[in-house]
Formats: structure tokens, C-alpha cells, sequence
């Protein structure tokens, strides 16, 4: 195998202010992304999702926050770059697609334009050329009279509609890495469905990269190649979708599965949340941050810190990992 | 237009009967201690000013409606108050503009710089600065800046809107528009090293408030979702400050502008005062003196619908760059 298209290796993010004690917010977390693959990075609100693409993409504050680690993007550190560096690479190799459209919009520039700059700053379009191009790509979203929606404003535009809007200008110059960051938790049910399936039909079939963050595990199912679950700034478990989802490992992600709708579940299962919450975590550096909130837990827990290690052609981090696959033991009884 | 209308009458009768209230009055202020019984008496007579208050106010009324506010009594005896004040207004709004001109072009690009570079030394030093911009008498910084650089180093002229050496041809009213206009450029030369001292002066408050406002707005902006989009897809510093911050910053800004035209001609009384500036400020301050009732009622009555004006154009000009309030407006 030749080199991945993205490769994050012992990225570490530390917030520091002063007064108050540093948060890890990205604790030493690998992963790689091949060309055309989609990856999802799934974990409840506070994991360190969105600083891990923060991370990736160099927007985190200047000030504050601490990176270290490496980010490699076909073959070329991006870590350390300045930002008229990455200014170059931004918008045309790596793209992204944030969680608010509303607050993602400039409420003040039509959404024509905020198209059209992409393509004349990377692809050096005029402007008359940028805004046909734009249209079209407001066409490819799906966004019906694009001419019209051109010389409107984000808030003339519903969710969907401006969620649509950031998609085409994350793709506008058909990166190589497209990061799309909870897209749709913050669009009305219905539209969700949607937005997912033209996420999917936009990079399928070209070799566009997607990384997929999501709370949501059955945003994954349909989506992801293969998924990255977090916990507490860290990687637990890493596998192929239908791994995962057949025969979940970590206790915690055999948790977020039992707490999510299914399909093929057998009536009348009831749905299982995890109990407690992050704010139980323990320190990684004292023993497996899940511990307090564990069904699995065995005492070396709380004194000993998991590694991350090969299990099963995936990763995973746990002492005492689930053993039965939940479905094969539902259809055994 | 009806907010206009409103704001002028109210402001009338309260002018009108404060005026009144005042200790003395113009007939004490024309004739001093030398006046006879006889002749005060005749004079409050001559005046109208026998009449109840409310004959007296309904009179004026009816004569303003038609532009005339009576005679001036005490700035320029004899001359009518609103051709005076007509002679003056442009001085005061030459003054008013310069002074907004320096303010909107020094303070912009210092409030985002100093955003940019929070606590930096320049962010430092104009917060610093605009504090002691806003809390500084305009009277003291115009008289500093008058002893300064007028009387001890005699760089600019001390007072005035012209050398009387220079006999220029008059077209606005506006000496250096004129100047510019008659392409007589010593002239206009000449008017500008004039108007720099009290212009700012007149400058130092909407100079400081205008920095800060627009200093705490880039910094709001800042940490706008959209411009971490914005930052997101690679785009230009220039384009990133322009269309994505400034754009947005200014939202504020303008309505600070609007709401510093009051402060700009409470503050053009000072500065016209001491830098003997021929405006309708330096009218209105010798016009109280001297208890010139027609002057002084003219002056301010004009300078509140130019209150209410310049608010209205800066209601206006924020629908143009604000598009939410103008598909509102639309709409309603
Ligand atoms: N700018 C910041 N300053 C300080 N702490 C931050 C900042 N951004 C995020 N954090 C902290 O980092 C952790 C991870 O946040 P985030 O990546 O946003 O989580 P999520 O997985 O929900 O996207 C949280 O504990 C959050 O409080
Ligand atoms: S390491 Fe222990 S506490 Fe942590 S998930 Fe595994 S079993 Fe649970
Ligand atoms: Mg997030």
C-alpha cells in the first residue's frame, strides 16, 4: 500500500488559559484517510471531534491552543505551516462543511458570492466565469432556480438549502479531503436523510476524500468505510463499518449501538443509554477515562490506561472488551 | 418624516419656555445696567414680550412655519435670526464633516488593527488613548492644541476660517470646497490649515467612540462561524478582512455615527468658541450670553432636525448594507 492521502500521527491538541488548568482536548490520536475513502470519526458532544478537524485544517485559535503531533496530507506535513501556507491549500485541496449553517454564512455577502470567491481565488476564474460555475454547482446540490438563489442571502434560504449552499463551496474546487463536521445535527429530521444522501452521491465515485463526524452512529452506518470511535480526546476502537456494527468491541461503542434505533432489531428491544456522562471521566493518565460510566470494568481499570492495540484487523483500547457479537447472541435464543 | 415633524414641535415649546425661565432675559442683555425704567419698559414691549407665554409662542410659531424667526437681538442686532443662521451653517457643517472624516479615517483602521492584535502594544495604546479621547474637555484639548501649535511653534493660524489677506471667491459657503472649485488653491490651502486645528478638536470624542466600537465589533466578528468558513476555504487576508469582518463590523459603526452627529454640535460650540470659528456653535454660545432669544431658538431647532436627519440617513444606508433588514422591510 502506497501513501495515505491524509495521515494523522500522535496529534495532540491542549487548550491552555491562564488561570485555569489545560484541557486535552485531542489526546495522541492516529488515523489515516486513503484517497476517495470515507472515514467517520464518531463520539459524543466533547470528545474532541471537532478539534481533531480544527486540527487538521489549521483553524484552530492562534493563541490558546497547543498542537503537536504530525498531520501529513499527501506526503506534506501540515503542521507548522503558516497560514498564507495554507491559505493555498484550503478551499482547493481540503474542504469543509460545518455544523451551523446559518452561523457558517456571511449574513451580509449574497450566497453567489461566497461561491464564486472560492473558484476565482484557487481556480482563477473571473467573475463572470466564477458565477456560472457557481450556478452549476448550485444545481449539483440540488438547489432548484440557481440563477435566482445566486443573488440571495443566506437567510433567505432554508436549513437544507444553506447546508446545501456550504456543500457546494466545500467542493467548489473538488478537494482531495472533504471534512464535514456534524452536517446535519442542526437541520430538522427530514432534511437530515437528504443531506447524507448527497454527501454520499457527491463523493462517490470520485476520488474525493470524506471524513464524516458525527454523533451519531447511524449517520456512519450508511456513510463510512471505516469509522473511528473517540473517547475523551481518544481513539478507542477503529474497524470497518460492518465490523463495527456486527460485532462492536469497546463496551462504549457496544453502548452508543444499543442506544440507537434499528432497523433489523428485534421487537420490542428496548433502547439502552449509557449511563452517567463524560463529566464522570477519569484521567487517562489514571486508568480508562470509561471507567465510572463501564459495564465491563474490572478493577485494573481504574489504575491501569488501556493501549490502543490490534484486535480483530481493527484497533481497539479496553482491558476487558464485549466478547458475544450482540445480533449473533439475539439470534441464538 | 412624521418622527421629524414631531420631534421639531416638541422641541420648540420646550425651547421656547425654557428660554423664558432664564434669569435676565435680552432686554437686561441689550441695554445693561444703563437702561432706564422708561426704556426697558419699552423695549419688553417692542419685544412682544408683554404677551402670556403661550400668545407669545404661537406667535413664533406661525412666523418659523413661514422661515421667519425674528430679528437677532443680541449676535448681530438688527439681522434676521435665520439669515444669520443661513451665513453660519456652513461653517459649522464644514467643521462637522472634517472632523467625521478624520474620525472614520483614523479610527476604522486603528479599531481593527488593534482587534487584530489584541493586546498588542497598539491595542494597548488606544485603549488607553480613546479614554482619555472621550474623558478629555473638547474646551482643554482645543485650547492645548490652539497654545501649541498655534501661539508657541506658529504653525497653523490661531483662529478664523480665512486669512483676511486672501480675498476668496465665495461659491458653497464651504471654504475648501471653494477653493477647490475656483481652482484657487492658496485659498483653499489656506482654509484647510484653518479648519485642521478645530477640526480636530471637534474630532477627539467620535474619534475615540468610533475606535472602540469598532475595535469590540472585529472582535465579535472575529469569532464568527463564517469567518472561520471564510478562513476555511483559503481565501485572501484582503478579502477575508474586507468582505468577511469589516462588512459585518460596520453594522455598529454606523449607528455610532448617527448618534455622534449630537455630541458633534454640542461639541461645535466649544470649538467654534475658541477658535473663533464663524459657525452656528459659536452663534448659539454668544447668542445665550447675550439671551438672543430668535438666534438661539433658530439654531437649535435646526440643529435638532439635523439630528433627526442624519439618524434617518443612517437608518436608511444600514438597510443597504444589512440585507436582512431590508427583505424585512420589504415584506412589512
Ligand atoms: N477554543 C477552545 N478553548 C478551550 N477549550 C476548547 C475549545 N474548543 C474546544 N474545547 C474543548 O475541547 C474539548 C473537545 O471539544 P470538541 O472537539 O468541540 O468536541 P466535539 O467532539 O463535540 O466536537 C471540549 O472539552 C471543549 O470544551
Ligand atoms: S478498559 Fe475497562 S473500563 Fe475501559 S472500556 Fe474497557 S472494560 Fe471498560
Ligand atoms: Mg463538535
Amino acid at each position: 500500500m502506497g501513501m495515505a492521502l491524509l495521515e494523522v500521527r500522535d496529534l495532540s491538541v491542549v487548550f491552555r488559559r491562564r488561570g485555569e488548568e489545560p484541557t486535552i482536548a485531542v489526546d495522541n490520536i492516529s488515523f489515516d484517510v486513503e484517497p476517495g475513502q470515507t472515514v467517520g470519526l464518531v463520539g459524543e458532544s466533547g470528545c474532541g471531534k471537532s478539534v481533531t478537524s480544527l486540527a487538521i485544517m489549521g483553524l484552530l485559535p492562534s493563541r490558546g491552543a497547543e498542537v503537536s503531533g504530525s498531520v501529513t496530507f499527501e506526503g506534506k506535513e501540515l503542521l507548522g505551516l503558516s497560514q498564507r501556507q495554507l491559505d493555498e491549500r484550503r478551499g482547493r485541496d481540503l474542504g469543509m462543511v460545518f455544523q451551523d449553517p446559518l452561523s457558517s454564512l456571511n449574513p451580509v455577502v449574497p450566497i453567489g458570492v461566497q461561491i464564486a470567491e472560492v473558484l476565482e481565488r484557487h481556480r482563477k476564474l473571473s467573475r463572470k466565469d466564477a458565477n456560472a460555475e457557481a450556478a452549476e454547482l448550485l444545481n449539483r446540490v440540488g438547489i432548484p432556480d440557481p440563477n435566482r438563489r445566486l443573488d440571495e442571502y443566506p437567510h433567505q434560504l432554508s436549513g437544507g438549502m444553506r447546508q446545501r449552499a456550504l456543500i457546494a463551496i466545500a467542493l467548489a474546487c473538488r478537494p482531495r479531503l472533504l471534512i464535514a463536521d456534524e452536517p446535519t445535527t442542526a437541520l430538522d429530521v427530514t432534511i437530515q436523510a437528504q443531506i447524507l444522501s448527497l454527501l454520499a452521491e457527491l463523493v462517490s465515485g470520485t476520488d474525493t476524500a470524506l471524513i464524516m463526524i458525527t454523533h451519531d452512529l447511524g449517520v456512519v452506518a450508511g456513510l463510512c468505510d471505516e469509522v473511528n470511535v473517540m473517547y475523551g480526546g481518544r481513539i478507542v476502537e477503529r474497524a470497518q463499518r460492518h465490523a463495527l456494527f456486527a460485532e462492536p468491541r469497546h463496551p462504549y461503542t457496544h453502548g452508543l449501538l444499543a442506544s440507537i434505533p434499528r432497523l433489523d432489531a428485534p421487537r420490542g428491544e428496548k433502547l439502552v443509554p449509557i449511563r452517567g456522562s463524560v463529566v464522570d471521566n477519569i484521567a487517562w493518565s489514571r486508568g480508562c477515562a470509561f471507567a465510572p460510566r463501564c459495564p465491563n470494568q474490572l478493577e485494573q481499570c481504574w489504575t491501569d490506561p488501556p493501549e490502543l492495540v490490534e484486535d480483530r484487523g481493527g484497533m481497539l483500547r479496553c482491558h476487558n472488551p464485549v466478547e458475544v457479537a450482540p445480533l449473533a447472541a439475539e439470534g441464538a435464543r | 418624516m412624521l418622527q421629524l415633524a414631531l420631534v421639531v414641535v416638541v422641541l420648540s415649546v420646550l425651547i421656547f419656555g425654557w428660554l423664558r425661565m432664564l434669569p435676565g432675559g435680552p432686554v437686561s442683555a441689550l441695554l445693561g445696567d444703563r437702561g432706564t425704567a422708561e426704556s426697558r419698559a419699552e423695549l419688553t414691549e417692542a419685544l412682544g414680550l408683554n404677551d402670556p407665554i403661550f400668545v407669545q409662542y404661537f406667535a413664533f410659531l406661525g412666523r418659523a412655519i413661514t422661515g421667519d424667526f425674528g430679528t437677532s437681538t443680541g449676535v448681530s442686532p438688527g439681522k434676521p435670526a435665520m439669515e444669520l443662521f443661513l451665513e453660519r451653517f456652513p461653517a459649522t457643517i464644514e467643521l462637522s464633516i472634517a472632523a467625521i472624516l478624520i474620525a472614520l479615517i483614523g479610527a476604522i483602521p486603528l479599531g481593527y488593527l488593534a482587534a487584530r492584535r489584541r493586546g498588542g502594544w497598539l491595542d494597548n495604546a488606544g485603549v488607553v488613548g480613546s479614554m482619555i479621547g472621550i474623558s478629555i474637555p473638547i474646551f482643554f484639548l482645543a485650547f492645548l492644541l490652539k497654545y501649541f501649535l498655534s501661539i508657541k511653534l506658529g504653525w497653523l493660524p490661531t483662529g478664523g476660517r480665512q486669512s483676511p489677506d486672501i480675498d476668496a471667491t465665495r461659491v458653497t459657503g464651504f471654504f475648501v470646497l471653494d477653493g477647490l472649485l475656483t481652482r484657487e488653491w492658496d485659498a483653499a490651502w489656506d482654509a484647510l490649515k484653518h479648519l485642521l486645528l478645530p477640526a480636530l478638536a471637534l474630532a477627539s470624542i467620535p474619534f475615540a467612540v468610533i475606535f472602540r466600537i469598532t475595535r469590540a465589533s472585529v472582535l465579535d466578528v472575529m469569532d464568527e462561524d463564517y469567518v472561520r468558513t471564510a478562513r476555511s476555504k483559503g481565501l485572501t487576508r484582503r478579502i477575508i478582512r474586507d468582505r468577511h469582518i469589516l462588512r459585518n463590523a460596520m453594522l455598529p459603526v454606523v449607528t455610532t455615527v448617527g448618534l455622534q452627529t449630537g455630541a458633534l454640535l454640542s461639541g461645535a460650540v466649544l470649538t467654534e468658541t475658541v477658535f473663533s470659528w464663524q459657525g452656528v456653535g459659536q452663534a448659539l454660545a454668544i447668542g445665550f450670553e447675550r439671551k438672543d432669544f430668535p438666534v438661539l431658538q433658530v439654531v437649535i431647532i435646526a440643529a435638532a432636525m439635523a439630528y433627526v436627519l442624519v439618524n434617518l440617513l443612517v437608518d436608511l444606508s444600514y438597510a443597504v448594507i444589512d440585507p436582512r433588514i431590508r427583505t424585512a422591510q420589504k415584506v412589512s
